[in-house]
């Protein structure tokens, strides 16, 4: 074993490059690819947030002049909730928790210099990166962006004559998924592989962080999932540009015949839905594994059950990809399956609620200690139940006929994908600022930040279950044509006025990173007295991440306040352990 | 730092539970003979999942208070967790998540299993960019073919639908823009679309569902309250999608066979 690791690392450790280009921009250094994905996710998550602020001021004034798009249109409504969609989805939380903090930390965690392939991990980046280039390119290209949602629907997203945004913009759109799924592909093969092959003596499965071990079931659910979206993709694409039919039966456009016949727009929502929904677990497993982490770190106590949590990731993993049909209870699909699917989608919850309970477990007894990573981690756990209760409802097929499609449905994904993923990035983001840059963010501004952002979160989404309930649709650019969405409207008011002000306060945020990158106090190797690897080396960590030492591991990744123990933690590499009961 | 977190966590907690128990935004009347026993099942899924979210919320308030570093609790517990109390809870959330499917499905079974009644009253819908038509079969209760290639949306109408005149079975359809049906009977709605996916919403009637292009959808539901109710699209059609509403009007047995008649009576 030892022979076959230092033999490893030896072929893995690339000398440090010199120059800017070699060190910055192509780098093979899985640290600062991990810092390209992530300022790439930090770009797309301002883009897609300003989109949304146009979309709120649009819902409730409908006549107002925005910047950069003038006067909304029905159409210009529908695009910027595309773009939003896929921008968030794909650039924000698959980018930033796995392509970001996975690609930083996973290596180092582990106790290796490096991924497995160096040369894999730069090309994945930057087919990422081209496909946000190809993605916003569809904003300015002629027509527009695409108007079918970021689950485009064919026959809507397969046919130029659908409506304005379904020519080039529609064209670009699909291809900027393809390219996208291609880079998560050879980003998750990486992953893999280093955690399986890359692991320090000592590192065994049950010895790795949750972190890692939900940044490798992540990957495995990407390799599985982004292989049948790539394929759907370019069949869409056949469908759009070389005349097949995959998607498309006989359809007329205003009565014209559009020349397709046979296709089956169901089988574009079966392969869409079978990446789509493991997709929400890629979003948010890393999350979870940030805040188990977190809470155990923060409240100076081993983590409450990891063999559960670990068997918890594995099952949400295996499950994820067996509930896809439950987005199609209403799509015509056979109504047997929709009782199966809502079985399992049902059972999905279990592991859900054994994490919580685990999470709440671990914060007793313990000595929790306030510091801004941690009330994220808190936020994240109270978010992720308000966002995970609402999904029984929408599981079960009886009442999903009502809900689906409202905005109850909104809030349940947003809620538990959306802003509980971004308080696991929000948390990581406070926690391994001081390792990744070698200072500490401002304390005073980050709590400030996290106040006003827990705060708003419920305010901007709580009220759109009462909205939702009231059938409040989804995707209405107005609400002046149906009487009970027009009575609505005061809530969709209140809506906008919190996003207003959640929106306004992530700018404290970005001031505080970049202001603490060079005005922060000097961090300490250690300064939360963490026990992972990350935190035995220097801050920031060398270009072989350990200065040419190997680490070795002797303990588990959540050895706190053990009786007898000189210090509250012990470290993974101290000498092993034997504590007194 | 506890205290405002438990503070904030139970006013979230309790102001959103207020606006649920408040009911202040709710479910329209039913008025379709499914409403009652789906909306009992939306109340018993509210007070369970209201229960374990108000709980789970409660404790995340407390505990983070109870044990902060300066506290009563001086020492973290050095625990690896419970294995009972993990079995525990997994069993128990395991029950409750698949009772709470079990009690719905037969509701689920009722809706969508069976096929309409053979009395049910028959309507075809048809959903295009961005407009409903319902089409009824008239007196020899069949209904007559459509072309494609005749459609012209518009024309409107039996046009818009691309009748096709020369086949006798059309002769007798009746094609209207607002959908008429006889109260406490059992209506079976074919739904269709033209070009994209569309999908028929009457909140009140607790009914939804896809229409989509290639597919002749059978549905059914029995009106049990005379009005008029709105539809709207509930699928991404297009830019239109937002205005894309109709009108179901629920009315007594005589005055939907008088509305029938004098349609058929326009056509002749």
């Amino acid at each position: 074993m030892a022979t076959h690791e230092s033999a490893a690392h030896a072929s893995h450790a690339h000398g440090a490059p010199q120059g800017f280009i070699r060190k910055w921009i192509f780098s093979l250094d899985h640290k600062v690819i991990g810092l390209q994905y992530y300022f790439l996710a930090l770009t797309a998550v301002f883009v897609g947030m300003f989109l949304s602020l146009l979309m709120r001021i649009h819902l409730i004034w409908p006549t107002a002049t925005l910047p950069f798009f003038g006067e909304i249109k029905p159409e210009t409504y529908l695009s910027l909730l595309t773009m939003h969609g896929t921008i968030m989805v794909f650039f924000v939380l698959t980018t930033a928790p796995q392509g970001g903090f996975g690609n930083y930390f996973l290596p180092i965690q582990i106790g290796a210099p490096d991924m497995a392939f160096p040369v894999l991990n730069m090309l994945s980046f930057w087919t990422t990166f081209l496909g946000f280039i190809v993605l916003l390119a569809a904003f300015v290209v002629t027509g527009g962006a695409p108007l079918h949602g970021w689950t485009g629907y064919a026959p809507l997203s397969a046919l130029q004559s659908a409506g304005p945004g379904e020519g080039l913009g529609a064209d670009l759109w699909i291809t900027s998924i393809a390219i996208f799924c291609i880079g998560a592909l050879m980003g998750a093969l990486n992953f893999i592989t280093t955690t399986l092959d890359m692991r320090a003596k000592g590192m065994t499965m049950m010895r790795m962080p949750l972190t890692v071990w939900a940044w490798f079931v992540t990957a495995i659910l990407g390799l599985l999932a982004f292989g049948v979206l790539l394929s759907a993709g370019i069949l869409l694409l056949m469908d759009r540009n070389l005349g097949t039919s995959f998607f498309v039966p006989l359809v007329t456009v205003n009565g014209q015949l559009t020349g397709h016949k046979g296709g089956s727009p169901l089988l574009w929502q079966h392969l869409f839905w079978f990446f789509g929904h493991p997709e929400v677990y890629i979003a948010i497993l890393p999350a979870m594994g940030m805040c188990s982490q977190l809470l155990s770190v923060f409240s100076r106590k081993p983590i409450f059950g990891y063999k559960a949590m670990v068997y918890a990731i594995m099952a949400i993993g295996f499950l994820g990809f067996m509930v896809w049909g439950h987005h199609m209870f209403m799509s015509g699909m056979s109504p047997y399956t929709a009782f199966a699917f809502s079985i399992m989608t049902m059972g999905i919850g279990v592991p859900s609620a054994i994490k919580t309970f685990n999470w709440l477990g671990t914060l007793m007894r313990g000595r929790i200690r306030f510091t801004s990573p941690m009330l994220f981690a808190i936020g994240f756990v109270s978010l992720f139940v308000t966002g995970g209760i609402s999904g029984p409802f929408l599981a079960q097929p009886v009442l999903d006929i009502y809900l689906h499609e409202t905005y109850f449905v909104i809030a349940h994904f947003h809620l538990i994908m959306g802003v509980a993923s971004i308080f696991g990035i929000f948390a990581a983001t406070y926690y391994w600022f001081p390792k990744m840059f070698g200072r500490m963010m401002n304390e005073p501004l980050a709590k400030l930040h996290f106040w006003l952002t827990f705060v708003g979160a419920y305010a901007i989404f709580m009220p759109m279950h009462y909205y939702g309930m009231s059938a409040g649709l989804r995707r209405y650019s107005q609400s002046t044509e149906v009487a009970f969405i027009l009575k609505l409207l005061p809530i969709q008011r209140f809506i906008t006025i919190a996003a207003f002000i959640t929106i306004a306060s992530q700018f404290i945020f970005v001031i505080n990173l970049f202001w603490s990158m060079f005005k922060g106090a000097k961090a300490s190797d250690n300064p939360w007295e963490a026990t992972t690897l990350e935190w035995i080396t220097a801050t920031p960590p060398p270009h072989d991440n350990f200065g040419g030492r190997t680490p070795v591991v002797n303990n588990g990744p959540y050895e706190y306040s053990v009786p007898g123990a000189p210090r509250d933690f012990v470290m993974q590499s101290d000498p092993e352990i034997k504590p007194k009961h | 730092m506890g205290l405002v977190l438990l503070v904030v966590i139970w006013l979230i907690t309790l102001v959103s539970t207020y606006f649920f128990v408040a009911k202040t935004w709710w479910l329209p009347a039913g008025a379709s003979a499914a409403a009652a026993g789906i909306d009992h099942h939306f109340t018993v899924s509210f007070y369970l999942m209201g229960f374990v979210f108000v709980a789970a919320q409660l404790a995340l308030g407390y505990l983070v208070w109870k044990y902060r570093e300066g506290g009563s609790s001086q020492k973290a517990s050095y625990s690896h967790g419970n294995t009972t109390l993990e079995v525990v809870w997994t069993v128990l959330t395991t029950i409750l998540f698949v009772g709470m499917n079990l009690a719905s499905s037969s509701i689920w079974a009722a809706e969508r299993f069976r096929a309409a009644e053979a009395n049910a009253v028959h309507v075809e819908v048809t959903g295009m960019q961005f407009a409903w038509y319902f089409r009824y079969p008239g007196p020899d209760g069949k209904f007559g073919l459509t072309k494609p290639e005749l459609e012209d949306a518009s024309a409107g109408g039996e046009a818009a639908l691309g009748l096709d005149t020369h086949d006798p079975a059309s002769k007798d359809d009746v094609v209207s823009g607002v959908m008429v049906v006889p109260v406490n009977r059992e209506i079976e709605v074919i739904l269709r679309a033209q070009d994209v996916i569309h999908s028929f919403f009457v909140p009140s009637m607790r009914f939804k569902q896809d229409a989509v292009p290639g597919l002749a959808i059978h549905m059914h539901f029995t009106p049990i309250q005379t009005g008029d109710y709105e539809i709207a699209c509930a699928e991404l059609c297009g830019l239109g999608h937002y205005k894309m509403h109709g009108i179901l009007k629920v009315v007594s047995q005589e005055e939907f066979d008088k509305w029938l008649a004098a349609r058929e009576a326009e056509k002749q």
